[in-house]
């Protein structure tokens, strides 16, 4: 029922309960549990980063092994990488995406979940590597041949590995599922120029998990081979290269940090013109520039190997492909900039960290662009100057985009305001925390502290700094508690938030907060690119739907399915075969049961 | 107006042909990376049986023709449930999952021959280049003849009228798929050494 | 002739057709063998076979597979990885000297 009151936590009175939550294809649902799943990563990740810290935070400290710091970088950045920033940017697609495009859910709502459940469970089963002592611990990069069998024997890069693999099945199907949803699914008028720069960027990132999933696929694929069968992939006194790896595990990995930030954009693309009651700036050209970086990122992988010696041909192409991506990128940022001067700017939690986002994501390219200078790279590669860079573009950038997002949309999912008065305690004290915690890494790494070690000596000079970072890092994590507050509190008794709270634009706000299990009463008949800024207003959306609306059940199926992939890969880990071979017998009895279920999708 | 709740599309195109032509893209990618790694290593073999050696090009011409006359036979197949023709549909289905099992039977003389001759997964570069990369082919056709045997199987449970085209039509993506890309293997792992 | 949404566009090839891409197949095939086995042919095999099987795996995909009569937009789905899939299979193999570029 939609009504204005319907204030609980988004589901009927009917679907209640653990089982309706296992068993849900709701895309609102999966939202809500991608989004709570990965922020509970993101501490684990940011847990390990403290301890990162607390090492580095005298020379020659002992609080950690050597062993033991090399599994907390490992995990710290494949924990952010692939269990936070992804699935929290996930969760947006999930939620927001149908809602702005006027459907009533995805295309294929049980292979959604079942997206969802392989994600939940291949995170749980690389940190399950902790409780055996062997978490993984060659680099989130995972070189060869550190990590051939000869220099790690364990199961650490197993669980690695396996864990990977099995993470790339839930972003590859959801790839999938949100490519024919935003091409297909969209409201009549919805143009695809009229879509939400959101919706829009969450295309080109499904575009690009579709096509780049695969090559690090292969690369693990011949990884797992020579450590499990012995092959020769990796193998130097087989004639193997070990650059090969590098190559597969770039070419996936340069898209894949584009993965990670398109998403935020396309949120910065929402919330600027919002609170500047003002449309986006050149709405067209940041689509095409998102498409630009998008298809760009396949050309500069090799910007991340300047030092193996490609040799100055393949330098120079890299290094000049990797300038030119900077353009497009460039041109984001001013439309965003235009789109704000000459608005009425509120100053909401939202907007704040959305301009937060511009200003620290430009340190992040800046130093990015230093980067793309070979010879000056040679100096920067491997050095905290690298460490600084990722984190202003993926903390800085991505995270604070991120929660621009949460702070815009959570009154669309539960129906409550989040604090403001909270909420910029936390926006000030995490910009506080972040460049206490960041900036000096860009002198500690050009005055030569490498990247991953465990420990440094005092002659290096870097000690200062590194206690400065380390007290950065912790004011992070008080920001996040207050942020957690925040959340604890407002979830039950925050404001009222209405269908909606911000004036916005696009379709998501003509619903009520929640929405209801079926979105919109009727299927909207979309007339402009911003239908509740345009002149030519749209029909409004009646209260209550004029015949009854059928919404799919839930279905176990995904869930099976599921256990079945995280089966294999524990049989994998546990070189037991009979594990491996029944639950790949489970996946495909799954499968089938899965395809004949009777489910009107 | 409001579109009927299941079926309205925007672009009038159906969600499945879609999804699997996006799926046979992003496999482009991953039979492009293991073709890439196959000519990369090609020639750096430090030791064990070379190509020329070992690959039989007659018996390997014969298994492409298969693959080749497989499509032939999920076309017809495919034309025939649309036109509601239940016997030609389990003709041709079946005829297309036979096809595909004596590509299958072919591989497998073909792998066995291998390590009878010295030549196995882990031997050198050519090995492991060689039996991944057929070895990954070989498991799509494997899945492929399952689909293929499920569509028979709905035939012969008279599920798999007009109304379900679609499913054979995917299937045959899928199928014409795979052969195309043994058309590529062929080339340039066996014509040219 | 189906007439589900996706092949409302063009005409549908006829089991004629069906029959006579298969015959330039297998012809075409032979050819390739053919060539594989005569000496002469050693210093432009490379070019010789890559267009013929280019040649098979357009038809396969045009015909057998539709994309010549279907939606534009399925070209544009299979293309971009396709090309994709090139240029980073050609770019790997410079990389690798695959074409004798001493960089």
């Amino acid at each position: 029922m939609a009504t204005a009151t319907q204030l609980s936590a988004p589901h009927d009175s009917g679907r209640s309960g653990l089982w309706s939550w296992i068993t849900t294809t709701d895309h609102k649902r999966i939202g809500i549990l991608y989004g709570v799943s990965a922020f509970v990563f993101f501490l684990i990740g940011g847990l390990e980063a403290l301890f990162i810290r607390l090492q580095l935070a005298r020379p020659d400290n002992t609080l950690v092994s050597a062993e033991t710091f090399n599994q907390l970088f490992t995990m710290h950045g494949t924990t952010m990488v692939f269990l936070a920033i992804m699935p929290l940017s996930a969760a947006f697609f999930n939620y927001i995406v149908p809602l702005q495009i006027g459907a009533r859910d995805v295309a294929f709502p049980r292979l959604n979940a079942f997206s969802y459940w392989v994600f939940l469970l291949g995170g749980l089963f690389l940190n399950a590597s902790f409780l055996v002592g062997a978490a993984p611990n060659g680099g989130w990069f995972g070189y060869v041949n550190l990590t051939s069998r000869q220099y790690s024997p364990g199961l650490n890069i197993d669980f690695w590995v396996l864990g990977l693999l099995v993470l790339g099945i839930a972003s590859l199907a959801a790839g999938f599922n949100f490519i024919v949803t935003i091409i297909n699914l969209r409201a009549p008028g919805m143009r695809m120029m009229r879509l939400p720069v959101f919706t829009w960027m969450t295309l080109i990132t499904q575009i690009i998990v579709v096509t780049a999933f695969p090559v690090i696929t292969v690369g693990l694929v011949f990884l797992m081979f020579d450590r499990f069968f012995g092959t020769t992939f990796y193998s130097l006194a087989a004639g193997g290269d070990l650059l090969l790896w590098q190559h597969l595990f770039w070419l996936f990995g340069h898209p894949e940090v584009y993965i990670l930030i398109l998403p935020a954009m396309g949120i910065v693309s929402e919330v600027l013109p919002t609170f500047s009651r003002k449309p986006l700036f050149g709405y067209a050209v940041v689509v095409y520039s998102g498409a630009l970086i998008g298809f760009m990122g396949w050309g500069v992988w090799a910007h991340h190997m300047f030092a193996v010696g490609l040799g100055p041909i393949a330098d120079s192409v890299f290094g000049a492909t990797t300038m030119l991506i900077a353009i497009p990128t460039g041109v984001k940022i001013f439309n965003w900039l235009a789109t704000m001067w000459g608005g009425q700017v509120r100053f909401t939690t939202a907007m704040l960290f959305a301009m937060g986002f511009i200003a620290m994501f430009v340190i992040g390219g800046l130093s990015g662009v230093m980067h793309s200078n070979p010879p000056a790279d040679l100096q920067q590669t491997d050095t905290y100057f690298v460490v600084a860079h990722l984190h202003y573009v993926l903390f800085g950038g991505a995270i604070q985009g991120l929660f621009a997002g949460i702070y815009y949309w959570f009154p669309k999912m539960t129906g409550r305001l989040l604090n403001e008065k909270l909420g910029k305690v936390h926006f000030w004290v995490t910009f506080l925390g972040m460049n206490l915690a960041f900036f000096p890494m860009h002198f500690i790494g050009l005055l030569g502290m490498p990247r991953r070690i465990y420990t440094y000596r005092p002659e290096l000079g870097v000690e200062t700094m590194n206690l400065v970072s380390t007290i950065g890092a912790h004011i992070i994590a008080v920001a996040l508690l207050v942020f957690i507050y925040n959340v604890w509190r407002s979830w039950r008794r925050g404001e009222v938030a209405g269908n909606d709270p911000w004036e916005g634009a696009t379709l998501e706000w003509t619903i009520p907060s929640p929405p209801p299990d079926y979105n919109f009463t009727v299927i909207p008949e979309v007339v402009s690119r911003l239908p509740r800024w345009s002149v030519t207003q749209m029909k409004a959306i009646p209260d209550v739907p004029p015949e009854p609306i059928h919404v799919p059940g839930g279905s176990y199926w995904p869930v099976v399915a599921a256990l079945g992939i995280i089966g294999m890969a524990t049989g994998a880990v546990a070189y037991a075969l009979w594990i491996v071979l029944l639950s790949g017998a489970v996946l495909i009895f799954s499968i089938y049961r899965w395809a004949f279920e009777p489910f009107e999708g | 107006m409001t579109p009927a709740a299941a079926h309205y599309t925007s672009t009038g195109l159906d969600n499945k042909k879609l999804a699997f032509w996006a799926f046979i893209g992003s496999e482009c990618l991953l039979f492009g990376s293991l073709i890439s790694t196959y000519l990369v290593y090609k020639g750096r073999s430090v030791s064990g049986p070379t190509p020329h050696e070992i690959l039989n090009i007659p018996v390997t011409s014969v298994s492409t023709f298969d693959l080749l006359m497989s499509s032939l036979a999920m076309v017809l197949a495919l034309a025939a449930v649309s036109r509601g023709d239940k016997v030609w549909a389990r003709f041709w289905l079946g005829t297309t999952a036979f096809l595909g099992l004596v590509f299958l039977g072919f591989q497998y003389y073909e792998f066995t021959s291998f390590v009878r001759e010295g030549l196995t997964i882990k031997t050198n570069l050519f090995g492991s280049t060689f039996f991944t990369l057929t070895g990954t082919h070989g498991a799509h056709v494997a899945v492929g003849v399952l689909l293929l045997l499920t569509l028979l199987v709905r035939s012969f449970q008279g599920k798999l009228g007009p109304e379900k085209a679609i499913n054979v039509e995917v299937t045959g993506l899928y199928w014409h798929f795979v052969d195309v890309v043994w058309i590529v293997i062929f080339t340039v792992v066996y014509l040219i050494q | 002739m189906s007439d589900h949404a996706g092949n409302a566009s063009g005409s549908h090839p006829g089991t004629g057709t069906y029959l006579a891409i298969a015959a330039v197949l297998l012809i075409i095939t032979i050819v390739e063998v053919g060539v594989f086995y005569v000496p002469a042919f050693k210093p432009i095999l490379a070019p010789v076979l890559l267009t013929l099987s280019g040649v098979k795996f357009s038809l396969v995909v045009m015909f057998y597979m539709h994309l010549k009569f279907d939606h534009a937009l399925f070209r544009m789905i299979f293309t971009l990885p396709l090309l994709l899939a090139l240029g980073v299979a050609i770019a790997l193999m410079f990389l690798f000297g695959a074409f004798g570029l001493r960089h």
